[in-house]
């Protein structure tokens, strides 16, 4: 199982003390932060894609390349990347980049944005999304498969005799995770290509989550990808932790209460108890993390957004700290402990270049 | 078994707008014998309601509320009117209810205010909102001024309070029971084919 940090990029003012980064500052920390990632022994850094302020990543490659050369374990991932207004062809060129410089560890997970200008923005019709997401989709996965493509479709220029280039690395393309908030048609799309489906689960209470799950699972097993248990489903997940608990619900209120997200809305503590989001103690975003797989199923990878609301850079890596060495090894256990037999593995490099080499053999 | 959801925006305790609602709520229960008739009163969930709106889900008794109506065979509607419309407070559950729950389904439409002058605001507000949401909205809507809760019978407000129920009770019997519906599952290949018939190649 993996476990690693998500992050959206945005520059909050702190509410605490009224000081707002610099893009500048921001992107350095988002660095700082993934590299803290590795050292602290987490496997994934991923990162979201925006094109409006107060958001910062706009070019996650240019991002995710260069922590690839400041790191050497750490898997890159996106969080998600917009299949909808993204050209494929660029998508498949760019990662496949990315993939060769990072030997290898590199995912991408899928989606639609959350910020509906960006389909005009970028010459696209947001009624079209689900349709964009199938359609180029479709294109990508046949760019990173076939040397050579012949394509026509209805939202971009026809293709004749393509060849994107790099060819992905080891002839095996990024692993894919499909991202989705609502939209069972993007579960249905995941469960076909036997891709990953991962959700977010921070903002929706748990039961709608689990029967996107459950039928990404039903529709995986369907298409003869292996048993629903078999499926690759990651997870998003929340947590402000201090070794007290009361340290760390004082510390974070002030950030919950103005964060952009939900903030002048619930109360902390019914948000706790209605979604993923712990604040507490190590040993509470344990215990709430491990009931996710009560809810979902033996899973393969879980994500935390760790880094908004205008968090300082030093809370973050402290956080960080926290999270590497106190929550994570006792979830690597616990999980293992409790995984059920014939659960997929998380997906990496190595392992999709040794089972194709074995379907070749 | 029929459910009727009763849904009423009233924030004074005792309010005319319940007083409306649990009239209507008992005339389409002579009109519908046995039905399961629920009600919700908006005021209990306004919290609830306005963290929807700025967290994007429900907490768990609006959750509850939500799938009552989406559930429900028929439903009624009562608002006060402020401003020259419905209230924000009735407004903003309509909003956060997801905008299909209601397709098909006979709502009752109702309104309270302080003169007869704002009734028309069930016709240029109420009416268009549930259409907008694929509802069958009853040809009478009942608007109680608070002068109607002191005239005769006869052609009053309890004459159209029994009208409008009946039409409801006659929508909700003749419109098939609404199907408890899991998630549709459109197959992939047929979600990838409807994007061929615009291709050439």
């Amino acid at each position: 199982m993996q476990f690693g940090i998500f992050t959206v990029g945005d520059v909050t003012t702190d509410p605490t003390d009224g000081t707002t980064p610099t893009e500048a500052e921001r992107i350095k920390a988002m660095v700082t932060i993934a590299l803290k990632a590795e050292e602290v022994g987490l496997d994934v850094f991923a990162m979201g894609e925006h094109h409006n302020p107060p958001f910062v990543p706009s070019s996650p490659t240019t991002m995710l390349g260069y922590i690839a050369a400041r790191t050497d374990k750490l898997i890159l991932s996106t969080s998600t990347t917009l299949i909808t207004t993204n050209d494929p062809v660029k998508i498949a060129e760019d990662y496949a980049m990315l993939q060769h410089l990072a030997d290898g560890r590199v995912d991408l997970m899928m989606g639609r944005g959350n910020t509906g200008p960006v389909y005009p923005w970028f010459g696209q019709d947001i009624r079209n999304g689900i349709a964009l997401a199938i359609e180029n989709y479709a294109l990508l996965h046949r760019l990173w498969r076939e040397d050579v493509v012949d394509w026509e479709g209805n939202f971009r220029t026809p293709l004749q005799g393509f060849a994107a280039t790099p060819r992905p690395l080891d002839g095996v393309p990024p692993f894919v995770w499909h991202g989705s908030i609502r939209s069972p048609e993007i579960a249905e799309q995941a469960a076909y290509y036997g891709d990953g489906f991962f959700a977010n689960n921070i903002f929706w209470p748990k039961e709608h989550f689990s029967r996107l799950i459950e039928l990404y699972r039903t529709r995986f097993a369907y298409y003869g990808h292996g048993t629903p248990d078999q499926a690759i489903v990651g997870l998003g997940g929340q947590a402000f932790i201090r070794k007290n608990s009361q340290d760390a619900v004082r510390e974070f209120r002030p950030y919950f209460d103005k964060a952009p997200v939900y903030g002048n809305g619930p109360s902390l503590e019914d948000f706790t108890e209605q979604t993923p989001l712990t604040v507490g103690s190590p040993q509470e975003v344990i215990d709430k993390t491990l009931t996710f797989r009560d809810s979902f199923g033996d899973y393969q990878r879980q994500l935390f957004l760790m880094d908004h609301a205008g968090l300082p850079l030093k809370t973050v890596l402290e956080q960080l700290d926290l999270l590497g060495e106190e929550v994570v090894p006792v979830l690597r256990k616990e999980f293992a402990a409790r995984r059920k037999e014939g659960v997929a593995e998380a997906p990496t490099h190595a392992a999709r270049v040794a089972s194709q080499s074995a379907l070749v053999a | 078994m029929t459910v009727i959801a009763v849904v009423s925006a009233g924030l004074s305790q005792p309010s005319s707008t319940r007083l409306l609602a649990d009239r209507l709520a008992e005339a389409t229960g002579r009109h519908l014998e046995g039905a399961d008739i629920r009600v919700i009163e908006l005021r209990g969930l306004a919290v609830d309601i306005a963290n929807n709106l700025v967290t994007g889900f429900p907490p768990p008794a609006l959750k509850q509320a939500l799938d009552t109506v989406s559930e429900a065979d028929g439903v009624i509607a009562v608002t006060p009117i402020f401003t020259a419309s419905y209230s924000g407070l009735f407004k903003s559950f309509f909003d956060v209810l997801d905008n299909t729950a209601l397709q098909g389904t006979p709502v009752l439409i109702a309104a309270t205010g302080g003169t007869a002058r704002h009734s028309l605001a069930l016709e240029h507000a109420l009416r268009p909102m549930f259409s907008y949401l694929r509802a069958v909205v009853v040809p009478t809507a009942v608007y109680a001024a608070s002068e109607d809760w002191g005239a005769t019978s006869g052609d009053g407000l309890a004459s159209r309070v029994d009208r409008a129920a009946g039409e409801l009770a006659a929508l909700v019997s003749r419109i098939p029971a609404k199907p408890r519906a899991a998630t549709q599952i459109i197959p992939f290949e047929q979600q990838l084919a409807a994007l061929r018939p615009f291709t050439t190649g």
